[in-house]
């Protein structure tokens, strides 16, 4: 008791002093990051309310974006775009990541090489490789088609010239790009799994499935949740890839979400609608990414 | 000839244990081929693009598309690399480029690292729920506050000047991450044993966790680097002016422009990927060691 009022004073200058050593760290990054990141978040929720145009005039229009996107056939079109995008592209790069990484952790020779040539996808510009793989999906003339017609398909198809097709080829572009990236984190994830678990599998006779299903999956269930997470969100804000490749088309064939809100936004100038259908994807975003973390929780619980 | 001759030198006397062991060395062997195979053609599909980029950058433009296709220039043309100077203003895409990627790379690397170091070593109220807004960032794309920011941007009379790029680039979440993680794994008593030297928290930082932190500081920057280098949304919606186009808005540009000039818009890809190729050949295991240390990009 007698000790307390004079250890209070220093504990409590002790504390302010820390208070202002943290914050005195934290805020050139802070203020940047709050005023360009974080404010624009808040915003986002009352521009949506508005019909906020080029002019900055702004009046509170209620829910009046949200009724109109309901009708909007556009929007829903774009939609259902993104969905498709991300139901083939996120276990198409799960399963090419995890199996590259697989195929890398054995001790082959070139493995070094081999991870590089993976990852070369991934730090290069969004608009080169569209214009590559245009090129390489030419119908008529393209490599591609040229080497489809060679193992006999007769009939080989249009890319992004087809309505059909043109969404395909933007997942395979996208799988491309990422499964080096996704690979790299299963990678590190696959280092993690103690080699004496391996051992006495095998001591215990499993088979390579076995040991697959019964010790690597297991092992990798963090990176795998952490990969499935990336990819979700990496999947439903896909854009500049198809901007560039596809620009959207044919038609409507490839538009999606973050490109409705950049055409409504910032060539029809309509900020206040277009923060609206913003707040679509940031909310499935959010969603899925709360959802994923309470499943994860309860299944390691 | 024998049914023996045909099998590998296993004695013919063996033991039965030993005929278990080569059947099961056989078959490793056996995977490891398959595995070999598989490697090599997962190359080859990742490496085509590149391939038929460099390939077609060596050639005339009607010696492109041709049936059946030609793999390999001939003759091998160089001028591409001449003309693309003369046709586009490559020079100034770059240089803009060039000044944003170093100016971002920079503000990334200080703010990120200090900030960091307040995080993963003071302890102060309200610490956890600054960090949780941070981390909170991860589920929210960009492409989802754009808007706003645009506004906002526009309200600092910031849009349509490189000021711009530099701003919505340079305070990202990814310094704070990556830095954070490595200062972590920095035993705390080293901070202990200078603060009883008396060193104050920035003598430490600057003094102590900074030269240990070179390897995270290369892996951000590289990560960062590339990240400027590379982005097309940020220039696409803030660089209305010609004269402040970056390599990937100008080369898009030129693709639109001269879009039958397919030899020369793969010189063009080609040199946009160039410097970023380098330093990233250069900086691999940096690289490597960012992307496996936070599973996050810019």
């Amino acid at each position: 008791m007698a000790t307390l009022p004079r250890t209070r004073p220093r504990n409590r200058r002790l504390v302010s002093r820390n208070t202002v050593a943290g914050w005195s760290f934290i805020l050139p990054n802070f203020l940047g990051f709050a005023v360009l990141t974080l404010l624009p978040v808040v915003v986002l929720f009352y521009v949506a309310f508005t019909n906020w145009n080029v002019f900055g005039v702004a009046e509170w229009t209620g829910t009046a974006n949200f009724r109109r996107m309901w009708d909007d056939a556009s929007f829903w079109t774009a939609l259902r775009n993104t969905v498709y995008y991300a139901v083939f592209h996120i276990p198409l790069t799960l399963a090419a990541a995890l199996g590259l990484a697989l195929l890398l952790n054995r001790k082959l020779r070139g493995v070094r090489f081999f991870r590089t040539v993976a990852f070369f996808p991934y730090i290069t510009s969004i608009v080169a490789i569209a214009v590559v793989w245009n090129q390489l999906f030419s119908p008529e003339y393209g490599p591609i088609n040229a080497l489809l017609g060679a193992v006999g398909v007769d009939d080989p198809p249009g890319w992004t010239a087809s309505a059909t097709w043109s969404m395909p080829a933007v997942i395979i572009v996208g799988t491309w790009r990422y499964m080096g990236y996704y690979m790299l984190l299963f990678l590190a994830g696959l280092q993690t799994i103690p080699a004496q678990l391996y051992e006495a599998a095998e001591t215990d006779g499993a088979s390579p499935w076995q040991r697959f299903v019964h010790v690597t999956l297991p092992g990798l269930r963090t990176t795998t949740f952490f990969v499935t997470v990336l990819l979700t969100i990496e999947s439903f804000k896909v854009f500049d890839l198809i901007l560039v490749m596809t620009g959207g088309g044919p038609g409507q064939s490839t538009l999606v979400l973050s490109q409705y809100i950049y055409q409504k936004g910032f060539e029809e100038n309509q900020f206040g609608y277009a923060s609206a259908v913003s707040i679509v994807l940031f909310a499935i975003c959010f969603g899925i990414t709360v959802i994923q973390f309470w499943v994860n929780k309860r299944r390691n619980s | 000839m024998t049914a023996t001759d045909l099998s590998t030198p296993v004695p013919a006397v063996a033991a039965p244990g030993n005929h278990a062991t080569s059947a099961r060395r056989v078959r490793s062997r056996g995977w490891r081929l398959v595995g070999y195979v598989a490697l090599v053609l997962a190359a080859a599909g990742l490496l085509l693009p590149f391939f038929w980029m460099v390939v077609t950058s060596l050639k005339t433009n009607n010696d492109v598309f041709t049936i059946p296709i030609t793999w390999l220039p001939d003759p091998v043309v160089w001028r591409n690399y001449v003309d693309i100077w003369q046709r586009s203003d490559m020079t100034t895409w770059l240089r803009n480029t060039l000044l944003l990627s170093v100016t971002v790379t920079f503000l990334q690397v200080f703010t990120g690292s200090f900030a960091a170091y307040g995080f993963a070593r003071v302890r102060f109220p309200g610490r956890n729920l600054l960090f949780l807004a941070y981390v909170g960032t991860i589920a929210v794309p960009w492409q989802s506050y754009m808007i706003p920011q645009f506004i906002l941007m526009s309200k600092l009379h910031l849009s349509n000047t490189l000021w711009s790029i530099v701003a919505i680039q340079a305070f990202g979440a990814i310094g704070v991450f990556l830095m954070k993680q490595f200062y972590e794994t920095i035993p705390e008593e080293l901070s202990e044993a200078a603060r009883v030297d008396g060193l104050s928290e920035y003598g430490i930082y600057r003094r102590i966790i900074l030269p240990l932190s070179r390897p995270a500081l290369a892996s951000l920057a590289l990560l960062m680097f590339t990240t400027t280098w590379n982005d097309y949304l940020g220039p696409l919606i803030y660089l209305r002016s010609p004269e402040l186009r970056t390599i990937q808005l100008g080369l898009n540009t030129f693709i639109s422009q001269y879009n039958a000039e397919y030899a020369l818009i793969m010189t063009g890809s080609v040199l946009s990927v160039l410097p970023v190729a380098v330093i990233f050949l250069l900086g691999q295991r940096y690289f490597i060691e960012g992307v496996a240390s936070t599973g996050l990009k810019g």
